[in-house]
């Protein structure tokens, strides 16, 4: 009976139905020899649980058992009391178990106390009463039951720490007698004294002495000697460590035992043992929660867990990183989780766990960081949730994020950051379907229209709720919810003028239960124009269109297919940050690159080599790392990363926001769908897209620039007004504006040449003509090129001078020529050369100056002194210097560009060129396919700064790779080259 | 407090299972798996601790194991147990094993399965570590072994068939855990500084 028995322990255990034997067990533990009993016992143990209706029948064998003399009996019959027993049935053997207390042979008392612990566990009130034996049990002369009670007093201090206060001498006592070695040495393990004990007995020191001076100043001695005794190199003796670090965290902080923990927390991180640096960045999880700038000196070795093989490892570090969260490191943390979350989409353990990080970070963040947030974040959030397939974790994020933000907005919602309302009311709009099932619709749809009536909620953000609601109401729901939406608009439209009336229509659309027509596609063209009229800000532009167009094919899928909808929308988030119809490249690149340099940060440093690494491939980030890379560089880069993970956590630290390139940060998953059904949705937002491309390069750019300047040449009488284009490339919010007044002659004679044909060039001054300078542009002339206006830019080292040539071909003499400047930051200087003329010139800001005028040529140079400028000189480099550079810069940016082909030229070399030419870049080498490139900004803030191209032919496309300390430089490079490219 | 403790093989064919808590038998063995499943893709160079077990609870619970030839001993603790404190567990347990059985491979757990769980009852009870010393352990056992030897005879029989399969030539079976790192004469950490 008893191998029967066995056998059926072992058939259950591989998973094999095996109840029938379930009442042998019972009646072999009723019936049995001891030895029988005991299998019997242990089947019964395995086989049934606290509520099965078999236990009824053992309970009078247990009784009988718990009395009997035989003290194997008793074990037998106290280990089945704790691993099971109805609740119900423990006032009947209470009082035999309690009695075990003072059992004489210490084996008993100790499995008494566990078993009364359970009952503890189990029903605590029932045990109430026999606390004070509790306290006799912790008294006992058995280390061995002593140890048991701490089971019991770990958990009642936990509970109520304040009620055991009395006991935390007594506890210190035990646990210096422990370190001091006065237990038996049977309790050493590897010469350790008891170290699950001196555990049992740290972790109630914490919780004893949390937030308690007094107490905890009664266990600084013994805490600091435990310290000191557990430097044994043994795992157990780490295990102590790590407790006794904790509970220093934990209790009333003392500095010099926080020195000394600090220092054991720097000894885990750094060792090599895995495990000691889990238990490290754990222990760091923990205390930079007292204080974050802990973490400060151990950045590198975080930097490097983060890059770790093992995943536990990272998700602890990343962990780590969460707490460290503030305002000014948030980008980089949540790239840093998103990142991980890609990498390990496939991993069902992880993603879930992860993705709610994530999403807490961004809840988190939403409402710390505010309006001062990059709108990629949400973007790349919101793209996070939309894009994959309808796959479970997928759809319990969502369905996560719904319940967060509902009942985020059923509290107040005054303090929440508009942008934040708006990432809520995308998700809300697009995923409460999720929740139809359990949840009134209406709910939300009040919440949201509460929202509306909020006088704080800014103009972009009711765009979007609308948005949400429209699209809550395109689902099949009741017309009086709709009545409810419309109700809302028609409020709302009062309140903002009439540009928002386009939201009528979706409105009474919606009135129509979905079952209305379409708007023709051009109908639906104006809308957007009112949107964008709409929209002051760059980054509202955005989102709300491609919101609106989800809500179109919202319509046209009718909502049966909820994976084509939330592809649209992500091939749509996708290209309101993409600046050209890049998706398929794009994608490629932001990964791989990224990934390169990670994992270059990740590299061994090895000597230095002349081949510097951006001239490999960053399209094969493996090769990459095989091939070495100078020694200091990946160190530097790391630092770069340390320095924005870390920003704003120590005093010294300067405090400002290392953006990590976050355009090229892409989500991937999923993509090759998302392009798929961008083909359904492109008809209708391809015009957008283009529309979008110039504002939301401004935005990424992060400060606006106009794209040329307007030059207005008036002339009184002959000379019309022409429009000046493309002076001046990049001038911030400036505006300059030539009003040259001339005043002729009334005899003017006919033209002796035409002004293009004017050898201008000869007439530059000598200090300027050595340096490089755009090509003559005519601005303006009047009908019979008499008189005729020319600039060009020269390239001087410190500024850009603007050469402004005014050209009269007359015979006869200007007698005054006004030249109005509008530009404040324009610094003016005159040249004049070859004067014979004695004409007044005015000028109007400086009105003293009265020069005499030629008779033929004039020209004035305007030195601008622009406050941003991001304008560029060729930077001479070295290749190698260039590798160094390159590795040193931490703002990049990868794209395609067009490829310019020409007859004569390599494709590369033509392209190159191009650029040169236009924006005066210096090539510094073209190897096979690849080619680099260099410059650096003229003037203003970042005066003198590089920036680093890398460009690789790739099939019939050029991949560029920007790089520069400044963030803005490669976005607003990038945005040049490609202008310069579709110009050529 | 412990969870459960799992032993399964190389294969993940479940070696021995005890669970504190209740789960319904399914889950039981899908707890299993899912297991073996997360500590069998571990590498050798990674940490011994594991996070977030999807089914045995959510992200308060931790596996904690050990890999020796060719069973995974797993740990399945809530955040009150010291993470290195259960790696020495594991240890403890697995030498005790080692001394009751004299050179424990798989087939000891196979055909011994009620030895094993009482000594595993000497130890954890309940959820809670009863005893951490090896040589009390022992004795208890062996108090245990004693009166069963004295009660024993029809028991002898199997006992002598499993020292006889024991003794058969099985070359696919690994027919002893090589534990390389029971004895106590582990190299030792490399000293902090």
């Amino acid at each position: 009976m008893k191998e029967i028995m066995v056998r059926a322990i072992y058939c259950e255990m591989l998973g094999y139905q095996a109840s029938f034997s379930y009442i042998h067990a019972i009646k072999l533990a009723q019936q049995g020899s001891v030895l029988e009993k005991r299998v019997g016992y242990l089947a019964v143990s395995l086989f049934l649980n606290e509520t099965d209706e078999f236990l009824l029948l053992l309970v009078n064998t247990v009784l009988k058992d718990l009395q009997s003399t035989n003290l194997i009996e008793v074990c037998m019959a106290l280990t089945v009391v704790s691993q099971m027993f109805p609740k119900d049935m423990i006032p009947a053997i209470l009082p035999v178990v309690e009695e075990k207390l003072t059992h004489p042979k210490e084996i008993i008392r100790r499995k008494a106390v566990l078993a009364l612990y359970k009952f503890y566990l189990i029903a605590p009130n029932q045990v109430q009463h026999i606390h004070s034996k509790f306290r006799k049990a912790l008294c006992d002369k058995d280390p061995g039951v002593m140890t048991a009670s701490l089971h019991i007093y770990l958990q009642l201090i936990k509970e109520n720490p304040e009620s055991y206060k009395d006991l935390t001498g007594s506890m210190v006592t035990i646990l210096r007698q422990v370190v001091g070695g006065k237990l038996p040495l049977d309790f050493n393990y590897h010469s350790v004294p008891a170290p699950w004990l001196q555990i049992q007995l740290l972790r109630i020191l914490a919780y004893l002495g949390k937030e308690d001076q007094g107490t905890s100043e009664m266990m600084y001695d013994v805490l600091e000697e435990s310290l000191r005794r557990a430097e044994m190199n043994h795992n157990i003796t780490y295990a102590i460590l790590f407790e006794c670090v904790k509970t220093i965290y934990t209790v009333h902080p003392k500095s010099q035992l926080l020195e000394k923990a600090a220092e054991c927390i720097g000894n885990f991180v750094l060792s090599p043992k895995i495990n000691l640096k889990y238990l490290g960045l754990k222990a760091l999880t923990y205390v930079v929660q007292q204080d974050a700038n802990l973490a400060l000196p151990h950045q590198m070795t975080i930097i490097e867990c983060l890059d770790h093989s093992d995943v536990i490892i990272k998700r602890e570090t990343l962990e780590l990183l969460f707490r460290i969260t503030n305002a000014q490191n948030v980008t980089v943390i949540v790239e840093k989780m998103l990142e991980f979350l890609r990498l390990t989409c496939d991993d069902y353990s992880t993603i879930d766990l992860v993705g709610k990080v994530a999403e807490l970070t961004m809840n988190s963040v939403f409402s710390l960081g505010g309006d001062v947030m990059q709108p990629d974040i949400p973007n790349n959030f919101l793209r996070l949730l939309a894009e994959g397939v309808d796959n479970v974790e997928d759809r319990q994020l969502r369905l996560f994020a719904v319940d967060s933000y509902v009942s985020l907005l059923q509290g107040v919602t005054a303090k929440l950051p508009q942008r934040f309302l708006q990432v809520i009311s995308w998700v809300l709009g697009e995923y409460s379907y999720l929740r139809e099932e359990e949840s009134d619709p209406g709910s939300v749809m009040r919440l949201l229209a509460r929202l509306l009536d909020q006088r704080h909620t800014s103009t972009e953000t009711r765009s979007w709720v609308l948005g949400a609601m429209t699209k809550l109401c395109s689902s099949p729901v009741s017309v009086a919810l709709a009545r409810d939406v419309f109700g809302c608009g028609v409020r709302f439209i009062p309140q903002v003028d009439s540009s928002l009336s386009f939201l009528d229509g979706y409105v009474s659309e919606a009135l129509a239960a979905g079952a209305a027509p379409y708007k023709s596609p051009h109908q639906r063209q104006e809308d957007l124009v009112q949107e964008k009229a709409l929209s002051l800000e760059p980054y509202g532009l955005s989102l709300p269109v491609s919101l609106s167009s989800c809500s179109i094919t919202d319509r046209l899928t009718d909502r049966r297919s909820p994976t084509l909808l939330s592809m649209s929308s992500v091939s749509q988030c996708y290209f309101s940050s993409t600046t050209l119809k890049l998706e398929g490249v794009k994608r490629v690149w932001g990964k791989d690159g990224y990934l390169a340099q990670q994992q270059s940060a990740g590299e061994t440093p090895t000597p230095l080599v002349e081949l510097p690494n951006p001239l490999l491939s960053p399209q094969s980030p493996p090769s990459q790392t095989q091939k070495p890379s100078s020694g200091l560089e990946p160190d530097q880069e790391k630092r770069q990363l340390a320095s924005s993970l870390f920003v704003g956590l120590g005093s010294h630290n300067s405090v400002c926001l290392v953006r990590l390139p976050s355009t090229v940060w892409l989500f991937i998953k999923h993509c090759q769908s998302a392009n798929q059904s961008h083909g359904g949705a492109a008809t209708t937002t391809t015009p957008q897209q283009t529309s979008q491309r110039t504002l939301d390069h401004t935005t990424s750019n992060g400060n606006p620039h106009v794209e040329g300047t307007e030059q207005r040449v008036e002339a009184g009488g002959p000379l019309s007004l022409i429009r000046g284009n493309g002076m001046v490339a990049v001038v911030p919010p400036t505006h300059t504006q030539t009003d040259p007044q001339t005043q002729q002659d009334l005899h003017p004679a006919p033209a002796l040449e035409r002004p293009r044909d004017l050898p201008l060039a000869s007439h530059l001054p000598a200090e300027l003509s050595g340096l490089a300078r755009s090509e003559f542009t005519p601005l303006c002339s009047d009908q019979d090129s008499s008189l005729a206006l020319s600039a060009c830019r020269v390239y001087k080292e410190d500024a850009l001078v603007l050469l402004v040539f005014i050209s009269n071909n007359n015979d006869s003499a200007l007698h005054q020529m006004v030249l109005q400047l509008t530009c404040k930051e324009l610094e003016v200087y005159i040249f004049q050369t070859g004067l014979n003329n004695k004409v007044p010139f005015s000028f109007f800001r400086n009105p003293g100056w009265k020069i005499p005028e030629s008779r033929q040529k004039y020209q004035g140079i305007l030195q601008p002194g622009f406050k941003k400028n991001t304008d560029l000189l060729p930077l001479t480099v070295s290749t190698g210097d260039y590798g160094k550079m390159w590795l040193s810069f931490s703002h990049d940016l990868k794209q395609n560009l067009r490829l310019v082909t020409t007859e004569h030229q390599e494709p590369l070399t033509a392209t190159l060129d191009a650029l040169k030419g236009k924006l005066h870049l210096h090539v510094v080498d073209i190897i096979g396919s690849e080619g680099i490139v260099a410059c650096r900004l003229l003037q203003g803030p970042g005066q003198g700064q590089p920036c680093l191209l890398h460009c690789r032919v790739n099939a019939d496309s050029l991949a560029v790779w920007l790089r520069s300390p400044v963030p803005e430089l490669p976005d607003s490079l990038l945005y040049h080259c490609q202008k310069a490219l579709t110009e050529t | 407090m412990i969870k459960a403790i799992l032993i399964f093989n190389n294969h993940g064919k479940p070696r021995l299972s005890k669970f504190y808590e209740h789960y319904s038998e399914d889950t039981e063995q899908q707890i299993i798996r899912e297991t073996f499943h997360l500590v069998s893709k571990r590498d050798e160079n990674v940490c011994n601790f594991l996070e977030g077990g999807m089914l045995i609870g959510g992200s308060e619970n931790k596996l904690i194991y050990r890999h020796y030839a060719t069973l995974y001993f797993v740990f399945c603790v809530d955040s009150s147990e010291s993470e290195l404190g259960i790696l020495g567990l594991i240890q403890v347990f697995v030498e005790t094993l080692d001394k009751c059985f004299e050179n424990v491979c798989e087939l000891d757990l196979i055909f011994h399965v009620d030895k094993v769980h009482n000594i595993l009852a000497e130890m954890v009870m309940g959820g809670m570590v009863l005893e951490t010393n090896m040589n009390e352990i022992i004795t208890q056992v062996d108090a245990q072994n004693k009166m069963e030897k004295s009660e024993a005879g029809i028991a002898g029989a199997p006992a002598r068939a499993v020292s006889a399969v024991k003794n058969m030539n099985l070359p696919e079976m690994p027919r002893n855990i090589n534990i390389g790192d029971i004895s106590i004469k582990v190299p030792n950490l490399p000293s902090f500084k």
